[in-house]
């Protein structure tokens, strides 16, 4: 029990230092850059005055140091500085987009996990049949289609051609559940179909894997159920890949999002950064990417303490 | 090159329907200006103009043919996207079997700067450096080819340190040849297999990357003819229940589906697993 706790401690402390490293670079990635940040955004007809006014706002005439140090501090008391664009506080803009992201992604979860984990298990039993075969290759065209290909053709069909579902998804401020819903279709529809099939793929993988082995086999020999097969001996050692492949999946479903909700004029975290890196609004950038990058960091983390805590080898060590 | 041939004989229709849609891009990317009927950026009729015999697919929102541009697309995007995989190859690839090669403290520095780098999502760091930076082509090129390169450092490392192990390298090392050496002769012949497969995935992923962005207002700039920003720039046909706007992700959608049936095929292939 004593490894696994060691193991479980360390891929923590390993998730922090990549949380604390990320947030050093996106810091930096201001700073080190070539050339002077001040000149190159408000160009050169820029007056001495209004570089410097400009440089003091970012805080640009202070060591990199400081810099840092003051803006992990209000990072942390949940003050994100203010836009350049609009001069309003960060956490107000991001805040709302923020929850509404979350749902989005959450609402593709739901739909595409036990559906991924169904279709792969499926595949993995049925295997070399024409139903995993054909089940493979759509798979490998969902993959490979662009997510915007994907949303506009569902717009083309559900909302234009059959009028069932609006095309645009942005919310009135005052939206009621329901309406939240029925705006999400889509975006989720398109979130759920490249996920579900990167998902399948992986839990496909995992389960032939692991049927190929030879106390499977034995099993088998032994005369024992398919179904009993599968629950009793193949899961238990199956649920450690196919727990990290969802969470995978997850981390993959949050940066997803950004091309899915510019395309449905969803009002989520997605549209505020792609609109932030056009007008280059830096601040805003710096604090969506830093939410970004640590949930990413956290779904990534929690797969690996998920697939060690899962591992029956690990939990029962030998001696 | 006879064999390949012969294989691809036997092959399932799926590698050999992407065997032809690579072919037949690659040729309109080197023939665009002999097939277009019209230039790249000329304004040549109004907005929006219907499919006609005149326009084959219709202009888009500034009047320009479609199908010229269309074609033109097959140059510049999949250009650029070859290009930026090709850097990324160069780049990865070399560092990763140098990692392999020499070990030590240069394997343990590339390797953790590699594993920082691949901490934060890929879109979301080239969003962070490209608002930096500016979007010219130019930066979009370097920034994706350096982020993927990380991708492949990791497979190439894992590839070549099976290889440096073996006894025909240590004899190499033995008779004094140098790291150049041993690296193109002695562990890129047998690392190559991977490479190849691996080398077709990445490009669908640079591919699908740069439409993304392009889409997103922040890749290829106009007016140069590209798919993902002519879906961005029609989109509003759409809601008419117009296709055209479709055709250039479709565009996109059928590339990475051929080199991403193909590439299915040559792992297949190099796994061993005829039947399993």
């Amino acid at each position: 029990m004593n490894s696994i706790l060691k193991l479980l401690s360390q891929r923590l402390a390993l998730g922090l230092l990549s949380l604390f490293a990320v947030s050093v670079i996106i810091f930096l990635a201001v700073g080190l850059l070539p050339g002077d940040i001040a000149q190159a955004m408000l160009g050169q007809s820029a007056t001495p005055e209004t570089l410097a006014a400009f440089r003091t706002q970012l805080g640009l005439d202070q060591p990199p140091f400081w810099r840092f140090v003051h803006w992990i501090g209000h990072l942390l008391r949940g003050d994100l500085g203010t836009s350049l664009a609009n001069q309003r506080p960060i956490a107000e803009l991001v805040g709302g987009r923020l929850g509404n992201t979350l749902c989005l992604a959450g609402l593709a979860a739901l739909v595409s996990v036990p559906l991924a984990l169904l279709l792969g298990m499926l595949a993995a039993l049925y295997r070399n049949s024409w139903f995993d075969r054909l089940l493979n290759t759509l798979a490998l065209s969902a993959v490979s289609f662009p997510e915007f290909f994907v949303a506009y053709l569902l717009i083309l069909l559900f909302s234009v051609k059959l009028g069932w579902l609006p095309s645009l998804s942005n919310l009135p401020p005052d939206a009621s559940f329901g309406m939240l819903l029925e705006r999400s279709v889509l975006p989720v529809a398109t979130l759920s179909l490249v996920v579900v099939a990167q998902m399948m793929r992986m839990t496909r993988a995992a389960l032939i894997n692991l049927l190929a082995s030879p106390y499977i086999e034995m099993a088998r020999l032994k005369g024992i159920s398919q179904g009993r097969i599968i629950f009793r001996h193949a899961l238990p050692n199956a649920l450690a890949p196919i727990v990290n492949v969802v969470a995978l999946n997850l981390a993959y479903l949050v940066v997803g999002v950004v091309v899915v909700e510019v395309v449905f004029v969803y009002p989520g975290l997605g549209q505020l950064l792609v609109d932030s890196v056009a007008k280059r609004d830096i601040p805003v950038v710096q604090a969506c990417s830093l939410i970004f990058a640590a949930t990413y960091i956290v779904l990534n983390t929690l797969a690996d303490v998920l697939s060690i805590a899962s591992n029956p080898r690990l939990m029962h060590p030998k001696g | 090159m006879k064999s390949v041939f012969k294989e691809l004989v036997h092959a399932p229709w799926s590698a050999k329907f992407g065997f032809c849609v690579i072919i037949l891009y690659v040729a309109v990317a080197l023939l665009a200006p002999h097939l277009a009927p019209y230039g790249e950026t000329q304004v040549v009729g109004d907005g929006f103009a219907a499919w006609g015999a005149q326009f084959p697919l219709g202009t888009d929102n500034l009047g320009r043919d479609m199908l010229s541009r269309l074609l033109y697309g097959a140059r510049n995007t999949v250009g650029i996207a070859f290009l930026t995989t090709m850097l990324a190859f160069l780049l990865g690839g070399l560092a990763g079997l140098i990692a392999a090669l020499k070990g030590g403290w240069v394997d343990m520095g590339l390797s953790r700067l590699v594993d920082i780098l691949m901490a934060i999502p890929q879109l979301i760091f080239a969003l962070l450096i490209l608002s930096v930076v500016g979007t010219t082509a130019t930066s979009l090129v370097l920034v994706i080819a350096l982020l993927d390169s990380t991708r492949v450092f990791r497979l190439a490392r894992a590839v070549a340190m099976n290889v440096v192990v073996q006894d025909f390298v240590e004899a190499a090392r033995l008779r004094g040849e140098g790291t150049v050496w041993l690296v193109t002769r002695e562990i890129l012949p047998n690392a190559a297999a991977p490479l190849i497969a691996e080398f077709g995935l990445r490009f669908c992923f640079v591919f699908l990357f740069i439409s993304a962005l392009s889409f997103l207002g922040l890749g290829i700039q106009p007016p140069t003819a590209d798919w993902g920003s002519m879906v961005r720039d029609n989109a509003v046909l759409i809601t008419f229940g117009d296709l055209t706007p479709l055709l250039p992700a479709l565009a996109v959608a059928l590339l990475t589906v051929g080199v991403n049936f193909v590439v299915d095929w040559m792992l297949y292939r190099s796994s061993g697993l005829k039947e399993c």
